[in-house]
């Protein structure tokens, strides 16, 4: 092959191949994002969002409780403003605890209650998640913005 | 004392990695030959320093010296020697100083072994992989100083991570820099060659052995991990699509692009533009790991805690790295020249069709990577991408890359006929087909995917033996480097096989379970015995006891545990496992359902074929390292000795 044809070969095969794996991806990445939302603005949602989403927030004190005969367990996850009620089929990781961050990813069923199929804890004692800070600190922002209103 | 002697010998250290890094690229540029050799000397001296300072560091964990920051971090009273001694390295500070010290011995490594090669690239090589370790030594004594002191000291530390306390984490970070260190050589080399504006006709047979030896080390390093993650985080996955592990994937792939792009600029010498290309892209994508695992900027098991000057650091050094090496491509590489031409059926096609779908693989794992990243830092949206979307797009780029895989080894250099391809592989698509189509059936279940992935594990692994028969009959030597690679390919096979049957026929039960209780999982019975307490070292354990029967046979005594650790109060899932050829099973204890009761939330794993995951995985490494022997790189030096 002359090294025109080769060069032209190998354009070809490149783009061919990324055109390829660019529509995969577009497509793959149009079903598989968890958008991160706060147990505020789920409440202030107006209508039920069809897509995967990543809560992010504090286990309620003294909300943790198992359902029925299996090994579904709900709990609440707050902000600090709002909660919301959340529900898990499995176990629990390791450093799953009331009082201490959280991070829930799955799907608001129409009644309101967020369906997870994934729970993250923290990893260790001294770390909190970063999306459970986030949304403490979405939470207060929106507080202090209230209240800055109504003086 | 001996404390502040370690963090002198950093100093020092970094001294000579300046020196080295300018003496002998300054001779190298001026045509000065005692400059240029002092390059060897000062990679000798820094790397006994940086082994000093390590020392020092080992020996303050050994001896419970709780006045370094560091130590009191990481270690406690109760920790067994083993673990303080891997405890060095089980934190941010601690394992970029192994870090270093690996690149160092990566240095000494060209230093002895590459007498061979002519002074100036010698020197070069050297000088370039002195700016590397100046920027990753500069970057642990200014933001990672693992002899910082605590005062007044604590009567004990805080103990070491309870997920690291255990075997596999003991050779996963070594085994892992080694891999992704060692790509800096070939770096260095690309880099010399480019600021000596010409390559060798030798230049891709100089790296190889490098660049094999680094791929072999970083597929050991993320299969151990892999391995620990499997048993240790207690929920039975191998690979979870986690930022950190696309940060070690990313320059395994571009790392096999690069040994494979490096044979052909070594037979042929064509390719050369595009494998210095890869040189550098693959050493900068393990900077670019660096700077996702340790700046924080995202949530994962590996994260060190957070410190934004950390993370400019790497990003400043990830920017140097990529606008100095690609402006120098720039400029030098149109000089190099391209290789003789090649038929659309040949050897080269082949590898060029490998390079091409490794490297897209590679991008589909660094957007979905990045783009959380990237949207987060624009203040778009904060989102995440799962693990759907990896295997949705990286399936169909890797199964073509199986399907050559079996070819490409067969062909000619420059021109294969095609007829004659087909009477050499005519028949092992067949038997690959009618296996492959069976092989699922074995396991009771049928799919179109499963069974398509086992048609292309057998089609590799029956090409191996076929060639390999093949030169064995007609009486042809099988060198070290074929070898290595047919033993590398069938681990491939071997590997994805070993994916297959995983995902399409493991079981997982999480269910509630008392003491007396029993349970069928795919044809174990597990018998739930008893609930006991086991005092360890340094934690408090509940322990269950499973007997687990088949067919009416006693099989083993698994025996999964809920430890509590007593310095940080930190509980920990250890699963218990009984592994075997063809299936592993897999135990461990959930939570209790109350504190009252006895039930617990048990979970029950059957995964088939996951010793040969582990198998392939080390199939590949042993390959590796086997290729590197031939003789086709001792002759180079014993000729010119």
């Amino acid at each position: 092959m002359k090294k025109s044809h080769r060069r032209l070969l190998f354009v070809l095969v490149l783009l061919g191949a990324t055109a390829g794996a660019v529509a995969l991806v577009t497509a793959a990445l149009q079903d598989n994002l968890a958008f991160f939302i706060t147990p505020s603005e789920i409440l202030a949602l107006e209508e039920l969002p069809e897509r995967n989403l990543r809560i992010g927030g504090v286990v309620e004190e003294g909300s943790v409780q198992r359902i029925g005969e299996g090994i579904t367990v709900a709990f609440r996850v707050t902000d600090g403003a709002a909660s919301v009620d959340v529900q898990y089929e499995g176990i629990l990781p390791d450093l799953f605890r009331e009082g201490q961050g959280v991070v829930a990813q799955g799907r608001l069923s129409a009644e309101g209650t967020f369906q997870a199929n994934t729970v993250l804890a923290k990893h260790d004692e001294t770390y909190m998640a970063p999306e459970a800070a986030e949304a403490m600190a979405r939470a207060k922002q929106q507080v202090q913005e209230a209240q800055q209103g109504d003086y | 004392m001996l404390v502040e002697l370690g963090h002198f010998a950093l100093v020092l250290a970094l001294v000579l990695i300046l020196l080295q890094g300018s003496l002998p690229v300054i001779g190298a540029l001026r045509g000065r030959d005692s400059w240029m050799a002092m390059a060897g000397p000062l990679v000798w001296l820094q790397f006994a320093l940086l082994l000093l300072a390590w020392l020092v560091l080992e020996w303050a964990f050994v001896s419970h010296d709780f006045s370094v920051l560091y130590v009191a971090m990481h270690s406690s009273l109760d920790l067994p020697l083993q673990y303080r001694i891997s405890a060095a390295w089980g934190g941010h500070e601690g394992s970029m100083l192994l870090w270093v010290l690996t690149l160092s011995a990566w240095s000494v490594a060209v230093a002895r072994f590459g007498r061979h090669l002519p002074l100036p690239f010698f020197a070069l090589s050297l000088g370039v992989m002195g700016w590397v370790s100046a920027g990753l030594l500069g970057f642990t004594l200014f933001t990672s100083n693992p002899f910082e002191r605590l005062l007044p000291a604590p009567l004990d530390g805080s103990d070491l991570n309870p997920l690291l306390q255990d075997p596999g984490m003991i050779f996963h970070p070594p085994l892992l820099y080694m891999g992704y260190v060692g790509f800096a050589v070939t770096f260095a080399f690309a880099i010399a060659a480019l600021i000596q504006g010409r390559l060798a006709p030798e230049w891709a047979r100089w790296c190889r052995p490098w660049a094999v030896t680094s791929w072999a080390f970083l597929t050991l390093g993320i299969a151990l991990g892999s391995w620990w993650a499997y048993y240790e985080l207690g929920w039975g996955g191998w690979w979870f699509w986690d930022p950190v592990e696309n940060a070690s994937l990313m320059p395994w792939l571009t790392g096999t692009a690069l040994i494979h792009s490096l044979s052909v600029s070594d037979k042929r010498g064509g390719f050369r533009i595009w494998t210095l290309m890869l040189a550098i892209i693959t050493f900068a994508l393990t900077i670019l790991g660096a700077f996702l695992v340790r700046s924080g900027v995202i949530t994962s098991v590996h994260a060190f805690a957070t410190d934004p000057s950390r993370g400019s650091f790497i990003l400043a050094l990830l920017a140097i790295t990529l606008i100095g090496s690609l402006a120098l491509y720039a400029w030098r590489a149109p000089k190099v020249g391209l290789g003789p031409s090649f038929a659309p059926l040949s050897r080269e096609s082949m590898l060029l069709v490998n390079n091409v779908l490794l490297v897209v693989a590679c991008a589909t794992v660094l957007l979905g990577t990045l783009y959380p990243l990237a949207l987060d830092v624009l203040g778009m949206a904060k989102l995440s991408v799962g693990p759907p979307y990896f295997e949705l797009v990286f399936t169909p780029i890797m199964l073509p890359l199986l399907l050559l895989m079996g070819i490409g080894p067969m062909l000619r250099w420059g021109k294969h006929e095609g007829a004659m391809l087909w009477r050499s592989v005519w028949w092992m698509a067949l038997v690959a087909v009618v296996l492959g189509l069976l092989w699922p059936l074995s396991m009771g279940g049928w799919g179109w995917l499963r069974a398509l992935t086992l048609v292309l594990a057998a089609w590799i692994i029956l090409s191996v033996a076929s060639d390999i028969i093949s030169r064995l009959r007609r009486g042809l030597s099988l060198p070290a480097a074929r070898l290595g690679m047919h033993l590398a390919h069938l681990g491939v096979g071997v590997f994805v096989a070993a994916v297959a049957m995983v995902m399409s026929f493991e079981i997982e039960q999480d269910l509630r379970m008392a003491p007396g209780q029993s349970v069928e999982v795919a044809g174990y019975q597990f018998h739930f015995n008893a609930l006991r307490r086991v005092d360890g070292p340094n934690y408090i354990a509940q322990q269950g006891s499973f007997m687990v029967t088949h067919n009416g046979r006693t099989l083993t005594e698994l025996l999964p545990e809920k430890r509590i650790y007593d310095q940080s109060e930190m509980p920990m899932t250890q699963a218990a496992l009984h592994r075997g050829l063809m299936r592993d099973l897999y135990v461990s204890l959930g939570e209790p359902l109350s504190l009252d009761s006895d039930e617990w939330i048990v979970r029950i794993y059957y995964k088939p074929y996951m010793t040969w995951m582990w198998a392939g995985c080390l199939l590949m490494a042993l390959g590796g390292l086997i290729a590197i022997a031939d003789r086709r790189y001792r002759r180079r030096r014993e000729a010119l000795a």
